[in-house]
């Protein structure tokens, strides 16, 4: 059983509203900040917790907090990365939904550390109605004098928005999240200067995923020795999976970080097993991004080791016979899922999600839609195997943001564990035409525009 | 990538000026940002601009928000075009935007997608001729563990089955 430090109270009756929230120790963390730390003491708990940046890409949260610049007369930004896109991850979203006051607690402490005194919740468009949800919870904050003018007394100000996306997963990424915020295309930034040197309106900022944020005020309240004693390793404290794909039981589930992948994926308590009795076939562990495992390297590492739900475990022998934990959006496929189907459909959604802004990704993502599509509807060769990998090769670590690196792996990995279902889409054109769900030909051509 | 604003559009709503209701809301939100940021207003803006015009976008519309938050018109039209939640062509009443990427297809989206199609005489991308339907197929919207699932207006319909999807449609029919 896993330590539940975010959704312990998601069941509370009303936790939605701030009396049932406050009943149960909610904005205890903003008292204890405000009145008894400095900013930098918070950030010094922040780091000692060695809690890693939730979003996907794992970076130390404390650490990308103490790069925060801090000229005299320039105001510093917190902003919160709420654009959960990501194929495969819908944790952010059970979060904000469940227990929306722990998310605007967490932004109040985390902006009280960084000096920030306007901070932003950026959520993609498509969650209207959390919108609403989250501007309830930080009217109730701000009328019981956690927000506003002079903080508990403190001299601490801080306003909180919430600020809503149009539809781009790019958005998802810091420099194109600002820039979005700015009013503007979601065209990534070229790095440096970093957002901790020059973010919003060119001024310091912090972007932090929602689940970060939501961490920091048990870390406040218990310690950041505390909550290294959760996890394993570099690991440390709990992390929220969502599950999908062929399972039994798919939905949101915080994990002790550490606990064995088989746990995970088998027993009742998460993933309950692969549905209607198949056969488990593979897993993309960490959001659409990260490569994809055959079940049999998903199970143990390349030398034999139980494999485990941390960020070192699943990145384990790397590329070659590892992935990674990434945002903790965890698709499982079963015996039926067609693993070159599926690398299609992603190249897509990668395609559709370029800003358009680096050749390697604009083009390169439309090449390999071009290339798979020929493959997966039985008109592909054994040389367009080898023209994707060389295609994917090109692009990845060629472009301003990760997107190219992101479209780029999927592909990799699917080649690289599933050649034979690939050369079988060559040797056997007629027969993956039929098996393609039993769909008609006029979705195949929706589908590829 | 970025969609293209079809010029050929011939049927034009722009329901401006906007009443004054929707004149307070830009108001307050461009006083979320400091003094000159209020172009950062752009995107919540034209949600509320879309939601006021029959759910979509023509050029009076976007010109008439260029206006209203002092910036050219070409800063909107970019913004409008990258976006995929702005519509740039007149939508039906109830746009269903259904998804179709991988995780939601390992639980039936795709054939989700066709029952839809047939259910509202309606292909992907089109409009119904009674005007009462736009069929989406989009790209991930969060909902993977509920799936296969849609978006109508500001909210998801998850777990979708055939029989869900008949009574939708016919509820929506009846409205």
């Amino acid at each position: 059983m896993s330590k539940k430090l975010l959704l312990e109270h998601i069941n509370v009756p009303n936790i939605l509203g701030y009396e049932a929230y406050r009943s149960k120790g909610g904005y205890t963390s903003v008292e204890k900040a405000l009145k008894t730390m400095s900013p930098d003491a918070v950030v010094e708990e922040v780091k000692k917790s060695g809690l890693r940046g939730r979003g996907g890409a794992g970076f130390p949260t404390g650490m990308k907090w103490s790069f925060l610049a801090k000229p005299e007369g320039v105001p510093r930004y917190l902003v919160c990365n709420a654009d959960e896109s990501e194929p495969g991850t819908f944790k952010d979203r059970y979060l904000m939904e469940k227990i929306p006051h722990l998310l605007v607690e967490g932004m109040i402490v985390s902006s009280f550390a960084l000096g920030a005194n306007t901070s932003y919740i950026y959520i993609r468009g498509e969650y209207m109605w959390i919108v609403a949800i989250l501007e309830k919870a930080i009217a109730e904050a701000k009328a019981n004098g956690f927000l506003g003018k002079n903080i508990l007394g403190s001299g601490y100000d801080l306003e909180l928005y919430v600020q809503t996306g149009g539809g781009a997963y790019i958005c998802g990424e810091e420099t194109a999240l600002l820039e979005s915020l700015e009013g503007k295309r979601g065209n990534p930034r070229i790095k440096p200067p970093f957002p901790a040197v020059k973010g919003l309106w060119q001024c310091p900022t912090v972007v932090n995923n929602v689940e970060t944020i939501a961490a920091t005020p048990w870390i406040v309240n218990n310690t950041g020795d505390e909550y290294t004693k959760i996890g394993i390793g570099r690991s440390t404290g709990t992390k929220l999976i969502s599950a999908c794909g062929n399972i039994n039981r798919p939905g949101v589930y915080e994990i002790d970080l550490g606990l064995p992948v088989d746990e995970f994926l088998n027993s009742d308590e998460y993933c309950g097993g692969i549905a209607n009795g198949k056969k488990f076939k593979a897993v993309v562990p960490g959001g659409s991004s990260v490569p994809i495992l055959p079940a049999e390297l998903f199970y143990k590492t390349a030398n034999g080791e139980a494999r485990l739900m941390s960020y070192e475990s699943l990145s384990d022998g790397g590329f070659a016979t590892g992935s990674m934990l990434g945002s903790g959006g965890f698709i499982v496929y079963d015996e039926d899922q067609c693993i070159v189907r599926n690398t299609w459909n992603f190249t897509r959604f990668y395609n559709h999600e370029s800003c358009g802004q680096c050749s390697p990704c604009r083009e390169g993502t439309g090449w390999m839609l071009k290339v798979l599509h020929k493959l997966e509807h039985g008109l592909g060769s054994m040389e367009d195997i080898d023209l994707l990998w060389d295609i994917q090769r090109r692009i990845e670590g060629n472009t301003i943001c990760p997107l190219g690196d992101a479209a780029a792996w999927p592909v990799a990995a699917a080649i690289r564990h599933f050649r034979e279902e690939f050369e079988w889409h060559v040797k056997n054109p007629k027969e993956c035409l039929t098996r393609n769900y039993g769909l008609k030909k006029s979705t195949l051509e929706m589908s590829f525009n | 990538m970025a969609h293209t604003y079809d010029t050929r559009t011939t049927e034009v709503t722009a329901k401006i000026p906007f009443p004054q209701e929707i004149l307070d809301k830009v108001e307050e939100i461009t006083k979320r940002y400091p003094a000159g940021k209020q172009k950062s207003a752009l995107l919540p803006v034209l949600h509320i601009a879309q939601k006021h015009n029959d759910g979509w976008l023509s050029i009076p519309v976007m010109d008439y928000v260029a206006s209203l938050l002092k910036i050219t018109s070409i800063e909107v039209y970019e913004v409008a075009t990258f976006y995929t939640m702005y519509n740039l062509k007149p939508v039906g009443k109830y746009v269903l935007e259904v998804c179709r990427t991988g995780p939601c297809c390992t639980r039936g989206a795709e054939q989700m997608i066709e029952y839809i199609e047939k259910k509202t005489n309606c292909k992907v991308g089109e409009n119904s001729a009674d005007g009462l339907f736009t069929i989406k197929a989009v790209e991930c919207l969060g909902a993977c563990g509920y799936a296969p699932m849609l978006q109508l207006g500001d909210s998801f319909v998850e777990h979708l089955t055939e029989e869900k999807v008949d009574s939708l449609i016919s509820e929506l029919r009846n409205k």
